[in-house]
């Protein structure tokens, strides 16, 4: 570990100060999330560090908050759809044959649609819970790991070394576990770095059309939709969350950035 | 030193730029300080093994490095000019100019998307040596003198739609049709199979002769060079190891690794009898590939004796590895069947029992690919001991350090990664966990082609030891017939799916032979200066009398 | 048959094909999933009659496979249906919106495409100098915000601040060309910003993909100038990847047109979804999705269509 770049110090930096403000919202934030504590949209003040929002509520309590919710959702759909697309993937490059086709099939079905379209297709009839929102997003985004998991599984299935375990005559699960899944976790740890981002930007984007992260609760994109009338009157707290997403992101893209390459340059040897 | 020469290299140093895992990238020298010189007319032979700088001598003649080649230092003259020091358009007048290159996959180097005319003459035109007109008139005339058919019109085709040895000597036109001083052949037949390979090189051979132009002949392959060049150099680790005349590099070797060199292949075995039951019997076996629609076997029928070596032999394309499928059980044949220890083997590997599959092991080609990369020599080897014996603990280990013993690589060995090993080293490694099951029998799948010369021999010569120790057969694939003249009882020749030839080594080496081996016996190169000539006029009575 | 004819045929059938699956798939989603149409357009205190009511009127009864068909047939003829909120007829409302989406997306490719292409050649050329570098990390910056903070950064700082631009981007048919232009200035401009990123970084990957082949080295060491070495040599096997990214990235435009659609309260296709989705207006949201749907699946095709024409070996078969 003691050789890490700078870029990628400052990307884990950032990223573990987002996750721990997420952690300790309550004993962060000044005050309430929901609590009404000043006018409309008063500017930054030694009261209130970042202002008051649309209805008077303190901006830095509603960002703080607002993470936690992003990053929580953002996290467990990440993990659904990771652990559903890479085991699924993985399977279907193993078992090969029809099951392989029909799922493969099934996959490039969903991924005719763009992602954003069919989750709001798929919303308009679903009722708009955090529960749902992360299964939607979770199963919809776990049709791009499948097939990353998939190819890479399916170059590793091709190799010598896993015939010469088929000819031993191992069992499929020791050739998933033992022989292809260790080779084929580098790519799909750092493919995890981007599904995060994605997500976050993801349901972002759903709770700024209203169709996210319900109000009084809040989340970064919901404080966009919130406070988005100001802009016209050049208040800008609509344009907080764009600074923290931007930095959230681009640390995990740092540090997912270095995942990559200690792990490509690796391959195989120990670093 | 004389001033008369087309190309003057004095203390030729090169860097790259290299990127070892966990460290930081970093420059180190791949070639120390090369010197020679180069007549007009003459050829000169750069041989060496994989890393020993060759290539990269040869594109320095033209001031191109390849990847993150850096030429650090020395002087390169061409024609009486350091190109090292000349602008970068002078360069580019040099290049495909003054000194053109011929590399070894002609397939990859020609466009996809352009016909072979268009490149061909691309050069020439550009540097302004000729019309376009004339230029594609030179072409037709190269293409007659390299042997290609239909030379009128084989210009207006695209680079798929001809063979892989028809490209490699369109890529010689596209190197003579400037009318160069100097011509870098990179490993130009290393790519093709044997029995074409004679022909590419004997009109390569030709090609130089006639147009007068000077050549930098790169290969790996002594008896090749020893055909063609006038001056041989042989490298090592971006060194020269020795520097003279054909004639005393391949007769009269000073240094030990140029001897060990000329003499590779020379491994004494002596053939052994047939005895009373084979342990594997392949019964007429038909195969296809599945969603094809014609067979890639015909009928095969070999038989391997107990503690002996049958080597199937032939080129790509013959069979010879889809016999090896069907006999592992990874391609059930249509028809027929093997007999294997005195039981018939079910078709499909996925039905046979553990003894059947201990019993009958398999060492592949390219050893990097056949170990996974995420465990350890240790775990690789005891896997097996493990699966088949049920060892662990100090036991396996014991028995680990034994088989690395038997390879003769040590207990340290043990920790490490396939990453750390040299190619040798992983096919040894290899070959112990074939050998961890106790196996009657090891299907060997070209384990030597992806080698060096000398440590190939290496892996021969631990291959037969190993037979004497452990009394197991080997099952030997190969397209090399030196390889199979080292280590074969019995010899299967391959030739579009057929058994061509079969028998005891001396008989299937001695003549008379049937057309087909006479070929391929008669296109491996010899060590032995004007062995292509010989070999061409021999053929050429041949069919003048038949 | 001719191969390519052969490949063409079967590359424009499979379309179709997912085309269809795709109406089953949004058909099936809508109707399946829980949640009551009926019960959504009433609301939670709705008397059961008048449910049972609304249920039998949009046919809500019927077996779904002859609902789908019904459904699809509709389509088929330009019928999509009435939309449950407003009782309006969905082809018509769509008619214009589609046209307002298309006029936008259409100026932020004519920007995007060229510029993208122009930068990710730039980059190869000075690969691994500053003018890479300053061009990847400003994509990967942008890539890292999603469109709409883009859209209110750059309301924020140039309509409001600078007032170039207007805010809101209406537009109506009695605007002449430029007026039009004018109001979706920003708006094109954001798209572009998005896109441009993608469709940079995809390209500058083609071509040095390209320019790593063997055939490039070959031209290198005929001594022809850069110039001519990208032209004749990488150029003409660049084609085909150079057109899958820029497709892929257009169907990457239909997507950003709906939230940037909401950003500037443009009355496009996208706008009119998301309203849709909100007040749960499942006709005209399997009619959006049908639409954008078929866009996607297009310009996909377009794609494999160029690189099968563009591939030597099936243009000149053995």
């Amino acid at each position: 570990m003691k050789n890490i770049p700078l870029s990628a110090l400052v990307g884990l930096f950032f990223t573990a100060l987002y996750f721990l403000g997420a952690l300790f919202a309550p004993l962060l934030a000044p005050y309430g999330m929901a609590e009404v504590v000043g006018d409309v949209w008063e500017p930054s003040s030694a009261e209130f560090w970042l202002g008051t929002d649309n209805i008077g509520r303190d901006l830095l309590s509603r960002m703080i908050y607002g993470g936690r919710t992003t990053i929580f959702i953002a996290t467990v759909a990440t993990i659904i759809s990771f652990t559903t697309g890479a085991v699924v993937g993985i399977f279907a490059a193993v078992a090969g044959g029809w099951i392989d086709q029909v799922l493969s099939r099934f996959v490039d079905l969903i991924m005719s649609i763009p992602t954003l379209i069919f989750a709001l297709v798929v919303l308009s009839v679903t009722p708009v819970t955090v529960p749902m929102l992360i299964l939607v997003m979770g199963l919809l985004d776990s049709t791009r790991v499948f097939r990353l998991a998939r190819a890479v599984a399916v170059d590793i299935e091709v190799m010598d070394f896993v015939e010469a375990a088929r000819l031993r005559g191992e069992r499929t699960a020791w050739i998933i576990f033992r022989e292809i899944l260790p080779n084929a976790l580098s790519p799909l740890v750092a493919e995890m770095g981007l599904r995060f981002i994605f997500m976050v930007l993801f349901v972002s984007t759903l709770s700024f059309l209203g169709l996210g992260v319900q109000p009084p609760e809040a989340d970064w994109g919901g404080i966009v939709k919130e406070n988005k009338d100001g802009i016209v009157y050049g208040i800008p707290a609509a344009l907080l969350p764009a600074f923290a997403i931007a930095t959230l992101a681009i640390s995990v893209n740092l540090v997912a950035d270095w995942v990559l390459n200690r792990t490509t340059s690796l391959k195989g040897g120990r670093g | 030193m004389t001033d008369t020469a087309v190309l003057k290299v004095r203390d030729l140093k090169i860097g790259a730029t290299i990127y070892p895992p966990g460290e930081k990238p970093h420059e180190i020298e791949i070639v120390h300080g090369i010197s020679f010189d180069l007549e007009p007319g003459k050829v000169l032979g750069l041989i060496g093994e994989s890393g020993a700088g060759k290539s990269t001598i040869g594109l320095a003649s033209m001031a191109y490095g390849r990847g993150g080649v850096e030429i650090t230092g020395g002087e390169v003259w061409v024609n009486g000019r350091d190109i090292l020091q000349s602008r970068h358009s002078d360069i580019r007048k040099l290049r495909g100019g003054e000194v053109t290159y011929v590399s070894q996959s002609a397939a990859a180097s020609f466009n996809p998307a352009r016909t072979i005319m268009e490149q061909v003459v691309e050069a020439a035109v550009e540097q302004g040596k000729f019309s376009r007109r004339d230029a594609e008139g030179r072409a037709r005339e190269l293409f007659a003198k390299l042997g290609l058919p239909d030379p009128d019109n084989i210009g207006a085709r695209y680079p798929h739609q001809v063979s892989g040895g028809q490209l490699q000597r369109c890529m010689t036109a596209l190197a003579l049709c400037p009318e160069p001083d100097l011509v870098v052949f990179d490993e130009p037949t290393t790519a093709l199979d044997v029995t074409t390979q004679i022909d590419v090189l004997m009109a390569i051979k030709e090609a130089i002769r006639d147009t007068g132009v000077a050549a930098l002949y790169i290969t790996h392959d002594l008896a090749v060079v020893a055909q063609v060049s006038d001056d041989i150099m042989v490298l090592r680790h971006g060194d020269t190891v020795e520097y003279g005349p054909v004639d005393q590099i391949i007769n009269t070797p000073q240094e030990e690794y140029t001897q060990a060199l000329v003499s590779v292949r020379s491994i004494d075995h002596e053939e052994k009898a047939p005895t009373e039951e084979p342990v594997l019997s392949v019964r007429n076996i038909t195969a296809r590939y599945k969603g094809t629609k014609f067979d890639v076997l015909h009928n095969v029928n070999v038989d391997l004796y107990p503690g002996q070596t049958l080597a199937v032999v032939g080129e790509s394309g013959s069979g010879k590895s889809t016999l090896a499928r069907v006999i592992t059980g990874l391609l059930p044949p249509r028809e027929g069947e093997i007999h294997f220890a005195g039981r018939t083997l079910t078709p499909d590997f996925n039905a046979r029992s553990r003894e059947d599959l201990r019993e009958l092991q398999m060492i592949y080609q390219m050893a990097d690919v056949a170990m996974n990369p995420r465990q350890t020599v240790g775990t690789i080897i005891g896997r097996p001991l493990e699966f088949y014996f049920g060892l662990r603990g100090a036991k396996k280990r014991q028995r680990i350090i034994e088989l690395l013993d038997e390879i003769e690589l040590g207990e340290s060995f043990m920790d490490r990664y396939p990453a750390e090993l040299s190619g040798g080293q992983k096919q040894r490694v290899c070959i112990a966990r074939a050998l961890a099951a106790k196996p009657k029998m090891i299907i060997c799948d070209e384990v030597t082609s992806a080698l060096d010369p000398l440590v190939a021999d290496g892996i021969l010569k631990l291959l037969l030891n190993l037979q004497k120790i452990e009394d197991v057969a080997y099952l030997f694939i190969t397209h090399d017939l030196a390889t199979v003249r080292a280590i074969a009882d019995n010899i299967a020749v391959m030739y579009k799916g057929k058994v061509q030839r079969y028998g005891q080594k001396s008989q299937v080496l001695s003549p008379p032979f049937d057309d087909y081996t006479d070929l391929l016996l008669s296109s491996v190169p010899e060590m032995k200066i004007g062995w292509l000539e010989e070999v061409i006029a021999h053929r050429k009575m041949e069919s003048a009398g038949n | 048959m001719n191969p390519i004819v052969k490949l063409l045929a079967q590359r424009i059938a499979l379309s179709l094909l997912l085309l269809l699956m795709i109406s089953v798939v949004i058909f099936v989603g809508t109707m399946i999933l829980p949640g009551d149409v009926a019960q959504s357009i009433l609301g939670q205190s709705a008397t059961p009659e008048a449910l049972a009511n609304l249920r039998a009127e949009l046919g809500l009864n019927d077996p779904p496979v002859a609902r789908y068909f019904q459904w699809l047939f509709g389509a088929l003829q330009g019928d999509l249906g009435t939309a449950l909120t407003s009782g309006q007829d969905i082809t018509s409302a769509i008619g214009s919106r589609l046209s307002n989406t298309l006029f936008l997306a259409f100026w932020a490719a004519l920007i995007a495409v060229p510029l993208a292409i122009f930068l990710g050649l730039l980059a190869v050329r000075y690969k691994d100098r500053w003018p890479d570098k300053l061009i990847s990390a400003v994509t990967l910056a942008s890539i890292s915000i999603p469109e709409f903070l883009i859209g209110y950064v750059l309301m924020y700082l140039i309509a409001v601040k600078l007032r170039w631009f207007p805010s809101v981007a209406m537009i109506n048919d009695s605007m002449n060309l430029w007026q039009k232009l004018n109001s979706i200035a920003l708006p094109v401009a954001v798209l572009t910003l998005v896109v441009l990123a993608h469709m940079m970084r995809m390209t500058r990957a083609a071509i040095l993909n390209v320019m790593q082949s063997a055939y490039i080295e070959t031209a290198e060491l005929k001594g022809l100038s850069t110039f001519n070495v990208i032209w004749r040599h990488a150029f003409p096997n660049s084609i085909a990847p150079i057109v899958n990214v820029v497709m892929l990235n257009l169907a990457y435009l239909v997507v950003g047109v709906v939230v940037i659609e909401v950003v500037f309260v443009y009355p496009g296709m996208g706008q009119y979804l998301v309203d849709h989705v909100s007040k749960r207006d499942v006709p005209v949201v399997q009619a959006c999705g049908l639409i954008f749907a078929a866009v996607y699946i297009g310009l996909n095709m377009i794609a494999d269509i160029v690189s099968i024409l563009s591939n030597p070996r099936l243009r000149h078969p053995k």
